[in-house]
């Protein structure tokens, strides 16, 4: 499944998170972030989730406020790149409890943590939901140890 | 808004409040995240960020050691203010120290500042590299992921000098934990992406191909995706892969929903690894072990009988999952082409798609379809559909479906349904998106070229096209129905009056008056007997349009009068009239001013015969490319542009090879559209410029993603002794599609090289030669433009006559720069004997006497052999009638026999073949017999046929 990038952004085109699978230059990412939101806020409801995009093709999904949208290479299957986008959206869900947009942009980092145990360099790592959520609490754990954390001050 | 859960829940349960943040808080950073959040203005953001960031920096600065905490929640910081799009210039060594720290939340985030931040600043990445080694070595599990995911993440050129050694090594431990071993292998497959020539598999081959069989389905998912990348650079190494794929398959196909616990998805069995086996089986050709090949067929057919129960769940997630597998499938059935069984269903579970109510469905349906189109087998089964097509076409709300509806409706079209297929698209074209219109223009004037057999047809097409989208019809098109027009002396005067008729329109189309004015100036003769057309009618008509159109086209007019001059003396005053006046001669253009300047006078000064001959009617064209064919291959993407091009000449090949209704002798007479088809003719095309794909050239660098290639020699497919017409070769890069014809002892093959990438290749340079004794072939190359644009393809024409009948095939060597890297590649071109067959009718008492003339024993060959392909009888005509030979009816006494006729024509001799093939279906055995009057020509063709069946 050879992926290339995956860009989160709200309806208002707000991005919440990208991940680029291969090098690319600031430049291009600005552009390219650009494209994909003007492109997929402006398409209509019940639309088919799929895009042609220069010799990618796009795949997108709305979940409440947010659009997911993956870019694939040419000959990969748009299907199983939309179950993808799922799998990723219940392994949040599945960490967060009930998911929202504001867990995305207030844990950050945690969204792209889950996000690389999933996937890695643009191909699926670990299919099995309990599988990533096992090796997520297990980094949690080593996290919840640290309780010197919590007695820090906030600045 | 943003509290929304993004799964939707059956519950009155309220929406939660956000978890703030989870695990180990950082409550100075959700400070932060908040203080942006509440900023009413982008001044007040950048404000609050410009302050935040020389907060930062003192500390960073400040004289006392920050503790790691301080340091990782500022690190964290300075990413989530990279990531709002403002840039960042320091804090890189407090993310780099960060590495080093033994505490895991701290080294992960400094990780993911790495990751997100760090391009190849080579200072830096030599310390990253430090404590990257550090972690691989350190045997802890996570630290190991983390090291694994960096690199993944970097992939730099450094970081795979530094770790491609190390990294196959980790993934084939027998001590490795699962995890690692799935971070390895896609690290491993990240690094020879980038940098395949650090990336040296050899010794550790076999033992990678055996994760295939791996317990732990996670390892095996991971590691499916490198040995797909890998086979398809290295073929003949991991081909032991397929029989692996193929059992494993079976494994997960035939399993209960249940037996795989959390691979299973939705009630589908492990879709993921299913999809990624049946992509791992698309590198290679069917199976050569029939039990092997028997066990896949049997899991083909389960997945498309599968399609047909019902869903277990109504979820949408188990349909996808389902389909995917079921696309897949449909790919994998469509990239062997040799199962008609198997590909007849494939087309009518897409039938059943184009109907169905979800729309992601009914949009691959239509694209999986345009590639079953160009499959001699399914091409007739997807022709069935035309009426859903026409129907999506007209019905679809998403515009993105319609264009595959299009898209299709090119692809199925052929002679037998053009004209209905033009027409529903020309309907379309006069309420179609703004944003398909030229290309839609473009399809429908390809098509109305291509399959012309009536040209005043072709020139009411192209005229209708004008008319209903005048304003996307690009000069390619109308140049090329004026080349046509002026090519062929039968439409001429058709043309001639329906311009007329067309310009009498009270508002028409520029590009109208552009045709008519050159159509009229060349042939109004033709049509000026009428005194409704008689030339002052037709002057008028014209000059009625000149002042509402553009310099160049009032330009194109005033040709046009000086060419009324010479046609008609009886015009010459009225339009030496206009020309003389004050708006012609001075006009402030000086391009028009110049025109009417010279054109007075040379009608003033030059005797009728002069002018007769300046002005002569244009003398044909000569053939090239078709103009607009050109332009759509310049427009799309690189994948569509090959796929259409060699749909066409691969069904074509159907037709010509496959199909029941080729007479005797259209192997020697070009098919009628050949002449009017600018493809076949010799002129080069000059590369594009691919505008569209260009700005991914630096984006997605691929550059290292294809490895030298060592210049293998690449045998020639053997389905190509029956076939004039298909893909000859296809790597990531470069696909090539090969056309031919023959006639007598002469051949012309059009070579097609497509550019898969969307990077320029340079220098590409094409040879062909003829090894050992094969100087009986002389071939005349036609040069190449030197580069092939990324999308775009180029084709290249090849003439070969035989002097004498051969056993070698020629050698077609290709280089070119990818990326930096030199590309070469050597193949065998599918010239082979039985390409000068001329089919030869004969009734069975001639048959036999002449089978008994030629009874020496060293005239005849024969050889007994196990079926490798289908006995279908169908398949079987199919392929001796692509041989090139006449297949004989009513000959044989026994009926279950094939019997054909021919001569094979060499330029000093003719060679008379006769063949007789007899299935045995109960043995699954064939017994081949050759007789012909030149002995080394029974045992070639034997050895040829031999494989074909």
């Amino acid at each position: 499944m050879c992926m290339r990038f995956l860009l989160l952004f709200s309806r208002q085109g707000k991005l919440r998170l990208q991940k680029w699978f291969t090098p690319i230059s600031e430049r291009e990412k600005k552009k390219i972030i650009r494209d994909m939101t003007s492109m997929v806020l402006a398409r209509q409801p019940r639309s088919c989730n799929f895009l042609h995009w220069k010799d990618l093709k796009i795949i997108y999904k709305r979940y409440a406020s947010l659009y997911f949208c993956l870019a694939i290479e040419n000959q990969e299957n748009e299907l199983l790149a939309l179950e993808v986008i799922h799998r990723y959206v219940e392994l949040l869900d599945k960490y967060f409890g009930n998911v929202c947009e504001l867990d995305i942009i207030f844990n950050f980092e945690k969204a792209y943590f889950i996000l690389d145990e999933f996937l890695m360099g643009g191909e699926i790592q670990e299919t099995s939901k309990q599988m990533v959520n096992r090796s997520i609490e297990a980094s949690d754990m080593l996290q919840e140890t640290m309780e010197e954390y919590m007695s820090k001050p906030a600045f | 808004l943003s509290c929304c859960w993004l799964i939707h829940r059956h519950s009155d349960k309220p929406a939660k409040m956000p978890a703030v943040s989870k695990g180990d808080g950082m409550r100075g950073l959700a400070v932060f995240i908040s203080d942006i959040r509440n900023c009413k203005s982008k001044e007040a953001e950048i404000k609050r960020i410009n302050k935040e960031l020389a907060n930062i920096r003192s500390k960073f600065k400040g004289d006392k050691a920050l503790d790691g905490y301080s340091k990782k929640k500022y690190v964290c910081k300075l990413l989530f203010i990279f990531l709002l799009g403002h840039d960042i210039d320091f804090g890189h060594m407090e993310a780099v120290n960060l590495l080093s720290s033994n505490k895991y939340t701290e080294k992960q985030i400094g990780y993911l500042f790495i990751s997100v931040l760090v391009n190849s600043n080579s200072e830096l990445i030599r310390l990253i590299n430090n404590a990257i080694k550090n972690d691989l070595s350190s045997r802890n599990p996570t630290f190991m992921c983390l090291a694994l995911h960096c690199i993944a993440n970097v992939g730099s050129r450094e970081m795979a000098e530094a770790f491609a050694s190390e990294i196959p090594r980790i993934l084939v431990a027998g001590d490795t934990m699962d995890s690692v071993k799935q971070s390895a292998a896609l690290c491993l497959l990240r690094l020879y992406k980038t940098s395949p020539d650090l990336v040296l598999m050899g010794e550790w081959t076999s033992r990678v191909v055996h994760l295939l069989n791996d317990q732990h389905m996670g390892v095996v998912t991971a590691a499916i995706s490198l040995i797909t990348c890998l086979s398809q650079k290295n073929p003949d190494e991991f081909k032991t892969c397929v029989s692996l794929a193929v059992s494993r398959l079976s494994r997960i196909v035939s399993s209960a929903s249940t037996d795989l616990q959390d691979y299973t998805y939705y009630f589908v069995p492990a879709p993921w690894l299913s999809c990624k086996l049946l992509r791992l089986l698309q590198c290679y050709p069917p199976p050569e072990d029939g039990a092997v090949k028997g066990r896949l067929v049997e899991c083909l057919e389960t997945i498309l009988n599968k399609a047909q129960e019902p869903p277990k769940s109504k979820k949408v997630q188990h349909s996808n999952a389902k389909n995917a597998i079921l696309f897949e499938a449909i790919s994998l059935i469509i990239h062997y082409d040799s199962e008609p069984n198997l590909l007849v269903r494939a087309c009518n579970q897409l039938g059943q798609f184009l109907q169905h109510r979800e729309t992601n469905l009914r949009y691959l349906a239509l694209e999986s379809m345009c590639t079953l189109a160009s499959s001699e087998f399914s091409h007739e089964a997807v022709k069935t559909h035309i009426e859903t097509v026409i129907n999506a076409l007209k019905t679809e709300r998403d515009v993105s479906v319609r264009q595959r509806a299009a898209d299709l409706l090119y692809a199925m079209c052929d002679r037998s349904n053009a004209k209905q297929i033009v027409a529903e698209m020309l309907s379309y074209l006069e309420t179609a998106d703004y944003s398909i219109r030229e290309e839609m223009v473009l399809k429908v004037a390809i098509l109305a070229e291509k399959y012309a057999v009536d040209y005043s047809w072709y020139v009411d097409t192209i005229l209708n096209l004008i008319r209903i989208a005048g304003d996307y019809v690009s000069e390619e098109v109308w140049y090329r129905v004026i080349q046509i027009v002026i090519n062929r002396d039968d439409v001429q005067g058709y043309a001639a009056k329906t311009v007329f008729e067309a310009l009498q329109a009270p508002a028409c189309h520029e590009n109208m008056v552009k045709v008519g004015g050159y159509i009229l100036g060349e042939f109004g003769n033709l049509i000026a007997g009428d005194p409704r057309s008689s030339p002052l009618v037709q002057f008028n008509l014209l000059h009625s349009k000149f002042h509402l159109c553009s310099v160049p086209t009032r330009a194109l007019l005033l040709s046009a009068y000086i060419k009324f001059i010479n046609l008609f003396p009886e015009t010459k005053a009225t339009i030496q009239e206009v020309l003389r006046c004050d708006s012609q001669i001075r006009n402030s253009d000086v391009e028009l001013q110049q025109r009417a300047v010279e054109y007075l006078k040379l009608s003033s000064i030059a005797s009728t015969d002069v002018l007769a001959t300046v002005l002569e009617e244009m003398p044909p064209f000569p053939e090239r490319e078709s103009s607009i064919l050109a332009k759509l291959k310049k427009k799309k993407g690189p994948g569509a542009v090959s796929v259409t091009e060699l749909e066409d000449s691969k069904r074509e090949g159907g037709e010509l090879n496959g199909g029941g209704d080729r007479g005797p002798d259209t192997a020697s007479t070009p098919s009628p559209s050949a002449d009017l088809l600018g493809i076949r003719s010799a002129a080069p095309v000059g590369a594009a410029p691919a505008s569209a794909g260009s700005l991914l050239v630096d984006v997605f660098s691929e550059a290292g993603d294809i490895s030298s290639l060592t210049n293998p020699l690449i045998p020639l497919p053997c389905r190509f002794v029956c076939k004039n017409n298909g893909v000859l070769f296809e790597n990531q890069l470069l696909q090539i599609g090969i056309k031919s014809e023959y006639r007598q002892n002469l051949g012309r093959m059009y070579l097609f090289y497509g550019n898969k990438t969307s990077v320029q290749f340079a220098s590409f340079t094409t040879t062909v030669s003829c090894p050992g004794e094969l100087q009986s072939h002389i071939l005349s190359m036609h040069l190449l433009e030197p580069l092939v644009e990324g999308g775009a393809q180029i084709q290249q024409v090849l003439n070969i006559e035989c002097l004498t009948d051969f056993s070698d095939a020629p050698l077609l060597n290709i280089k070119f720069r990818y990326g930096g890297a030199l590309q070469n590649l050597t193949l065998k071109l599918p010239v082979t004997i039985n390409k000068f067959f001329q089919p030869t009718e004969m009734t069975s008492s001639d048959f036999f006497q002449r089978w008994k003339q030629l009874s020496q024993p060293q005239q005849e060959a024969q050889k007994i052999f196990k079926a490798n392909h289908s006995m279908d009888t169908e398949v079987l005509k199919a392929k001796l009638l692509g041989l090139g030979t006449a297949l004989l009816d009513n000959v044989d006494p026994n009926p279950e026999n094939y019997v054909c006729a021919g001569v094979i024509q060499t330029k000093g001799q003719q060679v008379g073949c006769l063949l007789r093939l007899e299935p045995n279906a109960q043995a699954q055995m064939y017994r081949l017999t050759l007789r012909c009057s030149k002995d080394s020509v029974s045992r070639r063709l034997c050895e040829l046929l031999a494989e074909q069946f």
